[in-house]
């Protein structure tokens, strides 16, 4: 249509440029071709090396493995989304030593290792069972999972405090001064007209701790909970056969990519309103 | 108390050396992964904002890669990836030898491409804030693209990226922990050691945290002090 349309003002337009062999041209075309090659390679290393008894004695075990991870991540991010809540507001108080304090509990789990945290809880604790025997807690810390799960949670509740309170603070103060001018209680100004708007804004932050969770799992299997990674671990003790590193990387890169897709849809969708 | 002290002793009985040499470990090798990273990373945004489509897709595929993959995942692809990928090699040509990657080059290759892909980004978004007519200026007084790149892109780019870098720093501070994974004797394989020999879990892995804890509050410190650097030639507004 558009051709009939410009055949028929004539008009003569000057053909394209030639694209030229620039440098940047050269390059981007020489590091996509390495990129083909890599992936080309790399789906031929795993189509050789595909072993029917592999994939039958060792598959149910990533499948297990994939589970643990997502449960892992699951129910801490829900532990730590719970504990952020008393962080935060502590954070956003007005009294000086709640706020020193609620700082001081965010700086010190953000500013170390999750893995130095890990091991502080699972071979640090271990070492006071009797104490723990005796007020009747070493069930919950015997178990390795569990001291993941306690690592876990406080790691994100830092975190997801951060995140929450700076939303909170980046809803303009206007916002709550029409609610009292208009004569809302507080509570209800804080739920129904401060909320959403920070929510919106620790979108993103939400959705990148989410996916820094699932990648930060990885390191349990160090502390022997049978993870994504620690079943690969095991597997590769076994075989001492690439592979067995290279699927579970395949399964995290698609786990991240599609939770990235999803994240990015709803935010999409929640924002909707606020494109111009 | 004193027992405690006693453990942390500079000597034959204390950990206390050990332990030194791990912090050191820990800071050469975090200081070794940044220039390396930011220099990477400073190439990919570049090829990310780059007109040229083929230049962005390799640098988005880059990201996309090792932003997605664990940590430690990215290091064991590389340290056991290089080592049986280096052995068939010599296999293949017909030596026959046992051979170990150092693990420290291992881990520095491996935070590296993490700590660039994440850089990219934060370079990106410094590239955006620029304005076209900052090159343009740049050309029109006859400056040559790599001239204005230097001299008037960069300057600006720097003190844009720099809060964006400084958190980048702090984890990738963090991430060093990984290595004692791969047998680098930074300071929490030292606290382990030394918590295995004498039973005192607690308290070496709350060394180890504490240590931790203490580079973080020294990196605060200067970075605060660079940023006061780069505030200083900032516009009064």
């Amino acid at each position: 249509m558009t051709d009939m349309a410009l055949n028929r003002t004539a008009v003569e337009r000057p053909p394209a440029p030639p694209r030229r062999w620039t440098a940047g041209r050269f390059w981007g075309n020489a590091v996509v071709a390495l990129w083909v090659l890599i992936g080309v390679g790399f789906v031929w290393y795993l189509a050789s090396s595909w072993n029917p008894e592999f994939v039958e004695k060792y598959g149910p075990r990533y499948w297990s493995g994939l589970k643990v991870t997502v449960s892992l991540v699951l129910s801490s991010l829900v532990a730590g989304a719970l504990l952020s809540l008393p962080i935060a507001l502590g954070r956003l108080s007005k009294n000086r030593y709640i706020g020193a304090l609620a700082y001081a509990y965010i700086y010190t789990f953000r500013g170390t290792p999750l893995l130095a945290q890990v091991f502080l809880i699972y071979y640090g604790l271990g070492q006071f069972s009797n104490e723990l025997k005796s007020i009747g807690l070493w069930g919950f810390f015997r178990d390795a999972w569990n001291c993941g799960f306690l690592a876990f949670t406080l790691n994100t509740a830092a975190y997801q405090a951060e995140i929450l309170a700076g939303a909170i603070k980046s809803v303009p103060k206007g916002q709550w001064e029409g609610a009292s001018a208009l004569g809302l209680p507080k509570l209800f100004t804080f739920r129904k007209i401060i909320l959403p708007q920070a929510l919106i804004v620790a979108l993103r932050p939400y959705g990148n701790e989410i996916i820094l969770m699932i990648k930060g799992s990885a390191i349990v299997a160090i502390i022997t909970v049978y993870d994504l990674m620690g079943q690969a671990r095991w597997v590769f003790s076994k075989t001492f056969d690439f592979q067995a590193y290279l699927w579970a990387a395949v399964f995290y890169l698609i786990v991240v990519e599609i939770l990235r897709n999803i994240w990015a849809w709803i935010e999409a969708r929640l924002t909707r309103h606020l494109i111009r | 108390m004193e027992n405690f002290l006693g453990l942390l002793s500079f000597g034959a009985e204390g950990w206390g050396d050990e332990i030194a040499s791990g912090v050191g470990v820990t800071v050469s090798l975090a200081l070794a992964t940044l220039p390396f990273g930011l220099v990477l990373g400073f190439f990919v945004a570049l090829a990310k904002q780059s007109e040229e489509p083929s230049l962005r897709l390799a640098g988005n595929i880059y990201t996309t890669i090792f932003r997605g993959l664990p940590e430690l995942m990215t290091l064991f692809l590389i340290y056991f990836g290089a080592q049986i990928g280096l052995r068939q090699f010599l296999i293949f040509i017909g030596v026959e030898t046992a051979i170990e990657i150092n693990s420290f080059l291992a881990g520095m290759l491996a935070l590296g491409v993490v700590f660039s892909s994440y850089a990219s980004e934060v370079f990106l978004s410094a590239f955006r804030a620029i304005p076209r007519g900052q090159y343009e200026g740049g050309y029109a007084v006859g400056l040559s693209y790599g001239l204005t790149m230097r001299k008037v892109v960069m300057p600006q780019l720097i003190r844009l990226a720099l809060p964006g870098l400084s958190n980048l720093w702090l984890v990738l501070l963090k991430d060093t922990a990984l290595v004692s994974t791969i047998a680098l004797s930074d300071i929490l394989r030292q606290t382990g050691i030394a918590a295995r020999v004498t039973k005192q879990a607690f308290f070496f892995y709350g060394t180890a945290f504490i240590l931790y804890l203490l580079l973080a509050i020294l990196s605060g410190l200067v970075i605060s002090r660079i940023e006061r650097f780069g505030q200083k030639s900032e516009l009064a507004r």
